[in-house]
């Protein structure tokens, strides 16, 4: 691990002032993930700016009748906040199918929404990774890609985004606020938050250098039922292969995120009008101009019968 | 203490202590974190260093060069190790690669360089700074590819497994040919990983031209030896201690480079110096598993009977490394007259292939009993009926030579009754429960009891009694049968037992491998034991032959005396073995029986319910011998379910090279098990009747699972694990939403 120096910020515009003039700095929160990249010197900042003393751990109601999630909420809390649980089911689902209880007790919002893929080779120093490296090429293709994306990848990467939450905010619309050195504010929609690969696989989401989030958005509760469908290897403790995020309501409309198949959370709002006439509507529409590799071709499949479990189990519920 | 005759009567069989349920002896100090293992030994070496040890970047080749002067300056460096500077090395007989790699380097991730720190943070970080040229060459990665023009080659797995590179019984070919019912299918199992919770680590510290290292390791003796022939040592300058491992499995029976690379540091350094394998070097540093591929062809007489049975498996290994002795349960476990089996053995240039739980059975049964499975559908029978029917007393290969004792066929039927057996469709994917297709499978197990040489060194003092030997305790409960033994011999209560293990300067034990350790290691402490009590004896006054230990008293011929008026005495003695292993067949039986869920739509498995029937000898403690089983029966699901060494076959490395991607069963997926022993005791494996039950446990469990989800869908999987894209798409059409 490379030395690095600390600072523990007291706003969250001196936060993103901090990060913002250091080169190589991070911010730091749970640290679940940012801190088992650094042993491995995945990542090496040379500059960690702890933001966990910036009371942004609250949850509030907004006057649009959604509710503000502060950035350093952990995800036990947010998965186990009673209006939460009532009204938007479907995040509190998403929320305790990852992870641990370890880790979510110490996961937080934001730094959940910047977790970086799990692709074996990004996590072999040895192996070329572009977004571990940038111009150094991608191991995993052409090599074991089982667990890896088939859609929205590119060239250069086919990692995916990893994460059960982000999946659901997706579904609900979620908005994500941030403020950045200069202690502007901006709302960016979650669905413009994590970016696709293209040639820069390095770059995962829309923030600027040293931009702090501070808190996630979500809007009027949706009604409906809401369900998350986790298909992995093993019944805990494991990253999904495919999960389908659900909001369905009672004419069989409603929306559907999919995480473990895409550089983000996978939503395509036109192929949610198909729901009516079936899984294989949907999913077809979903996953058009789809690119699987060999090895996880059957992810493909696996979406449209996911798919069909969820809107089986909405219709049964 | 020579064993050569049936055992008869003896103090054991009172079965005061012996035989029951008993909470392990150190599991106070493991909940409470007071059972140091090797990595948490403060107190044993002043001041040590860090060391962190440079895996190889590629799988073949050479080093071109290495830079270290970036490393050497980092702050707190205080050594670095590699070929270059450190002095010429041996190699042990265990190890098939090097243990320090360079200039040429062998397999992925071999060691090539430790960096010793003041502090573990400045090691690693050194260690980063290091700058490695490689000149890359081709290797050979692809075991299917390197199969074709494979030799044969028999091997000993050194665990109980062991076949001849071809064996032949009858005339296979013939019998095959002229069977009304057939089948010739092909299985395969992947690579491995122990994936054991404690790293691999050492701390290591010289006096003089004196070694000690405090690890963790399942053979202290093999460890001892080979560490001398590696680094060009007498092996009375020696001491390895390691009381306490935290899983084995099998990849800890060998001296790995955590040791030798801890001794090379400290011996640079002028310091101890402790070392852990880092999580990420563990799967392509150490052994592992070996994959195989299995061909098995059965012929069958109409009414079930097996006429032909032929079981062929190959394996990969390094040049100089053996075979998966994958076939080796098939010579024993079903009647027919005709018979092959046989081994192939690939030079790979993976990481070495060595033992891992049950090395041979546990892959080999994996496609046995399923070729079994599949073999009773055709013939329209029970699973296990076929079984039943097919049983045989006596070694197929040599009629004469019988079982010691084989209650395969009674753990078969108890099982199915226990299971509630009769509630099996026997037309697959007949069973629903909502979304879930439901199923029960079913397997024998069967695995090799082995007897090993043991030696302890028991002592009497104050009516207290102490033991020590070199024997391991690797989360199985050596600690607990071991006092268990001691108190039964010397009739004072198990809290009267002090238990000294693990430590080279005790007499040398079995050994904790090949489910040999629990028989073997009482039997060394049953010996001591023997030589105790007539010293006992003799010092009290007692010239009976027919001394009775028990309540703290020593008592004949209406006399008593309190053990404690004994004194301070000593006996060391050690367990040898004549041939009745040979004369009798000594293995141990059992049947699994899995029900597995699979939901109809996405494929996701689960197992619901798992039951194991052993009969394994006298049980010397049902509830350290049922952790065994039931941790064996888990390990089967994640051997059936999930776990898989993915091979980078352009790079030569297994990929999944960390817990988070090498995935093994956690406890939401195994609800229910139950483990139920057969009353057995069998004299002749020793004094204590018992024979292994650990590996037994992992052994057919896979094919249990694998039979269950075929039961639940008709969709037959044969290359493990059995992962759900492997049937996703053949599941029974169902309505989609």
């Amino acid at each position: 691990m490379k030395p690095f120096t600390y600072e523990r910020a007291r706003t969250p515009a001196q936060a993103a002032a901090a990060v913002a003039r250091t080169p190589g700095a991070k911010f730091l929160a749970g640290g679940t993930n940012l801190l088992d990249l650094m042993k491995l010197e995945i990542e090496a900042p040379g500059h960690l700016v702890d933001v966990q003393d910036l009371k942004l751990d609250r949850i509030e109601k907004t006057r649009e009748g959604g509710i503000r999630i502060g950035a350093l909420v952990t995800n036990t809390a947010l998965a186990s906040d009673d209006r939460v649980r009532r009204d938007y089911g479907v995040l509190t689902r998403a929320i305790v199918a990852g992870a641990s209880g370890q880790l979510r007790n110490k996961a937080t919002t934001a730094g959940n929404l910047l977790q970086r893929t799990r692709c074996p080779y990004f996590y072999d120093p040895n192996q070329a990774c572009n977004k571990r490296k940038p111009g150094s090429g991608c191991a995993a293709i052409g090599g074991y890609s089982r667990q890896l994306g088939v859609i929205g990848t590119s060239d250069a990467c086919i990692a995916t985004y990893p994460g059960d939450m982000a999946v659901a905010l997706r579904a609900l619309d979620a908005t994500v606020e941030t403020v950045n050195s200069a202690g502007a504010e901006r709302r960016i929609p979650i669905a413009d938050f994590h970016r696709l690969w293209g040639d820069t696989p390095h770059i995962e989401t829309a923030l600027a250098p040293g931009e702090l989030i501070t808190a996630v958005t979500l809007p009027k509760p949706l009604g409906g039922t809401h369900l998350y469908h986790k298909v992995r290897d093993r019944a805990s403790y494991a990253f999904a292969l495919v999960s389908v995020a659900a909001v369905v309501q009672k004419d069989g409309s409603g929306r559907l995120a999919i995480g473990g198949i895409a550089p983000k959370p996978w939503r395509v709002e036109a192929a949610e009008a198909a729901m009516p006439q079936g899984a294989q509507a949907v999913a077809g529409r979903l996953l058009a101009g789809a690119r699987p590799t060999r090895d996880n071709a059957f992810k493909v499949p696996l979406v449209e019968r996911t798919i069909a479990a969820v809107m089986a189990e909405a219709k049964a519920a | 203490m020579k064993f050569d005759t049936p055992a008869g009567t003896n103090p054991i069989d009172r079965l005061t202590v012996v035989g029951k349920p008993t909470d392990r002896i150190d599991g106070p100090k493991k909940t409470t974190g007071t059972a140091p293992y090797a990595y948490e030994r403060h107190d044993v070496a002043a001041n040590p260093a860090y060391g962190y040890v440079l895996g190889a970047g590629i799988a073949k080749g050479r080093i071109a060069s290495m830079d270290l002067a970036a490393a050497r300056a980092a702050p707190g460096v205080l050594a670095i190790v590699t070929h270059e500077n450190a002095g010429k090395l041996g190699k042990g007989d265990m190890n098939t690669a090097r243990l320090l790699g360079g200039p040429a380097i062998d397999h992925y991730h071999q060691a090539i360089a430790i960096v010793v720190a003041d502090t573990f943070e400045q090691a690693r970080h050194a260690a980063g700074l290091i700058r490695v040229d490689y000149a890359r060459a081709k290797g050979r990665f692809d075991l299917d590819e390197q199969l074709r023009a494979a030799p044969l080659k028999g091997d000993s797995s050194g665990e109980g497994s062991a076949a001849p590179p071809i064996e032949r019984v009858g005339d296979f070919d013939r019998a095959f040919a002229a069977a009304p019912v057939t089948l010739d299918q092909r299985y395969t199992t992947p690579d491995h990983s122990h994936a054991m919770m404690e790293p691999h680590a050492t701390i290591a510290a010289w006096e003089g031209d004196k070694l000690t290292v405090w690890t963790s390791n399942q053979m202290i003796a093999w460890a001892v030896g080979d560490l001398a022939k590696t680094l060009l040592i007498p092996k009375e300058n020696i001491r390895v201690d390691s009381p306490f491992v935290g899983g084995g499995f099998g990849g800890k029976l060998f001296l790995r480079a955590d040791v030798v690379m801890a001794a090379l540091a400290a011996r640079e350094a002028k310091r101890a110096v402790k070392v852990a394998l880092q999580r990420p070097l563990i799967a392509n540093n150490t052994t592992h598993r070996p994959a195989t591929a299995q061909r098995i062809r059965l012929g069958c007489a109409k009414d079930g009977t097996i006429t032909a049975i032929a079981h062929e498996s190959g394996s990969g290994d390094l040049p100089g490394g053996g075979p998966e002795t994958a076939t080796s349960q098939t010579k024993l476990l079903y009647a027919g007259a005709n018979r092959l089996t046989a081994m192939r053995l690939a030079v790979l240039d993976l990481p070495e292939g060595n033992a891992m739980r049950a090395p041979g059975e546990a892959p080999g049964m994996m496609a046995l009993e399923m070729a079994i499975d599949e073999m009773a559908e055709k013939l329209g029978m029970d699973p296990v009926a076929f079984r039943v029917k097919n049983d045989t007393q006596v070694d197929p290969a040599k009629p004469e030579r019988r079982f010691s004792q084989r209650r395969l066929v009674e753990c078969l039927e108890r099982g199915a009754r226990e299971f509630g057996w009769d509630r099996r469709s026997a037309t697959p994917a007949r069973v629903r429960d909502g979304q879930w297709l439901v199923g029960l499978g079913v397997a024998a197990a069967f695995r090799n009891n082995i007897n090993m040489k043991s030696a302890a060194r028991v002592r009497v003092s104050g009516g207290r009694v102490t033991v020590e030997t070199d024997m391991t305790d690797i989360g199985t409960g050596s600690y607990t049968i071991i006092a268990q033994t001691a108190a039964e011999m010397l009739g004072v209560p198990l809290s009267a037992v002090d238990v000294r293990l693990g430590d080279s300067t005790f007499p040398v034990s079995s050994g904790s491998g090949g489910q040999w350790g629990a028989n073997s290691a009482t039997a060394g402490v049953y010996a001591a034991c023997a030589k105790l009590r007539e010293a006992v004896a003799a010092k009290l006054g007692f010239n009976s032959a027919d001394v009775t230990f028990a309540d703290g008293q020593v008592s004949a011929g209406g006399r008593q005396v309190p053990l404690a008026q004994a004194g301070d005495l000593s006996a060391e003695d050690a367990m040898e073995y004549g041939d009745l292993a040979k004369k009798e067949q000594q293995s141990t039986f059992g049947a699994h029986f899995v029900e597995a869920r699979v939901h109809a739509l996405t494929g996701e498995i689960r197992v619901e319910r798992m039951l194991a029937v052993c009969a394994a000898g006298r049980i010397l403690n049902p509830k350290s011998a049922r952790s065994q089983v039931i941790g064996a029966m888990t390990m089967g699901v994640g051997a059936a379910l999930m776990e898989e060494l993915a091979v980078d076959k352009r790079f030569g490395f297994f990929v999944n090279h960390d817990l988070a991607s090498y995935e093994v069963p956690v406890h939401a997926d195994i609800p229910y098990q139950q483990v139920i022993f057969l009353d057995e005791v069998d004299p002749t494996t020793s004094p204590m009747k018992a024979k292994g039950v650990g590996e037994l446990g992992i052994c057919g469990v896979g094919a249990a699972v694998a039979n269950a989800i075929y039961n639940a869908t008709g969709v037959r999987v044969r290359d493990y694990p059995i992962t759900l894209e492997k049937h996703l798409e053949k599941l029974p059409a169902t309505a989609m939403a």
